[in-house]
């Protein structure tokens, strides 16, 4: 067909490039996870909020144990592999040792709030001057696709094939929702991925919560919601309506606490009559 | 006549096939050509009306879009996306 534009060579006419293929900081757009994963577009909010903010000879990453592991091999900073769910914890002795440096960490659902909940805990109880990122998909996908902690009730996971039942298998914890109240966290905002104006709000709330750990302001952590439809028994296609919808009906994105105030507050409740 | 303001280059050869492009893209001139890379992925194809808005390079997982602006808007005969 004649209106087919042909893309494999830049324009001929006269034109500006505004979008690179990948961030700068990346070293190759070779990975191997899945087709469809939001990893991938998780990492290019963290790696572009680093070049904005300058940072990109004085950052350190700690990184987790998932399939994002594997996007370490194509990261441009320095980097700590960590031991399960134990990244806070590493990123509060290097921040303590190198206090000009921007330190994050880089973990999944499965690291932080199954194998290493008490870390994230105390590190933000404690108000350290680190950022995390949860990339929280609702499934342990590097090691078969289970459940975690964050799974919200109704979804299939290997181990709930017919979906989280509250009565046998739990209720899911809400990262944010119990981070963010506590004293020593600075800032706490979940972001999603699901599409172009969901990733760039979460790039602005990554690099938010930088500048916060920059001015010293204590802990900070966005929580990024990501596709996983290998997990999830899905198309593709249908990732990023199922994270809206299924997912981001538990887990509530926006900002939740921005310089010290909480900005959702629980009501009140009702008089007793 | 329709008229492109941008327009992107596609590295097919590193496409999954994922079709998270195709919905994402606010002016609807991405969609899935029927044509199969090396890895046996289904990738995209882009028709006239491209606005160079830059939202498929947000959602793609796997780097494979670069995004031009055209210094003068480009026009097409026919028509581009089905409206």
């Amino acid at each position: 067909m004649s209106d087919i534009i042909r893309t494999d060579r830049p324009p001929e006419a006269a034109a500006r490039k505004t979008g690179e293929f990948m961030p700068t900081l990346q070293l190759s757009t070779d990975h191997d996870l899945c087709p469809g994963c939001g990893e991938p577009l998780a990492l290019r909010t963290v790696l572009e909020s680093i070049v904005d903010l300058g940072m990109s000879q004085q950052c350190v990453g700690v990184i987790g144990i998932g399939c994002y592991t594997a996007l370490t091999s194509i990261m441009d900073v320095d980097l700590i592999q960590a031991l399960h769910g134990r990244a806070p914890s590493v990123a509060t002795g290097s921040k303590r040792m190198r206090p000009e440096t921007l330190i994050f960490t880089l973990q999944g659902d499965g690291d932080m709030a199954n194998e290493g909940l008490q870390e994230v805990i105390h590190t933000a109880a404690r108000g350290e001057s680190v950022t995390c990122i949860l990339l929280n998909n609702g499934v342990f996908g590097e090691t078969g696709g289970h459940m975690t902690a964050t799974t919200v009730i109704g979804q299939r996971t290997k181990n709930s094939l017919d979906g989280r039942d509250a009565a046998y298998h739990g209720h899911p914890i809400d990262m944010i929702g119990l981070l963010a109240p506590l004293g020593g966290t600075a800032y706490a905002a979940r972001g999603s991925v699901h599409d172009a104006a969901g990733v760039a709000k979460t790039r602005r709330m990554v690099r938010r919560a930088f500048e916060a750990q920059l001015r010293g302001d204590g802990f900070s952590i966005v929580e990024i919601l990501t596709m996983c439809p290998t997990g999830w028994f899905i198309p593709t296609e249908e990732g990023p309506d199922y994270l809206d919808t299924v997912m981001g009906e538990i887990h509530v994105t926006g900002e939740w606490k921005r310089d010290g105030q909480l900005l959702q507050q629980a009501a009140d409740p009702p008089e007793a009559d | 006549m329709i008229e492109s303001r941008g327009t992107v280059v596609i590295a097919a050869e590193r496409c999954k096939g994922c079709e998270l492009c195709i919905p994402a893209c606010p002016p609807k001139v991405l969609r899935m050509s029927g044509e199969r890379n090396a890895i046996g992925a289904e990738v995209p194809e882009l028709l006239a009306g491209c606005t160079g808005c830059g939202a498929c390079l947000l959602v793609c997982p796997d780097f494979c879009f670069e995004i031009y602006r055209f210094e003068t808007p480009q026009t097409h005969p026919g028509a581009g996306a089905a409206s």
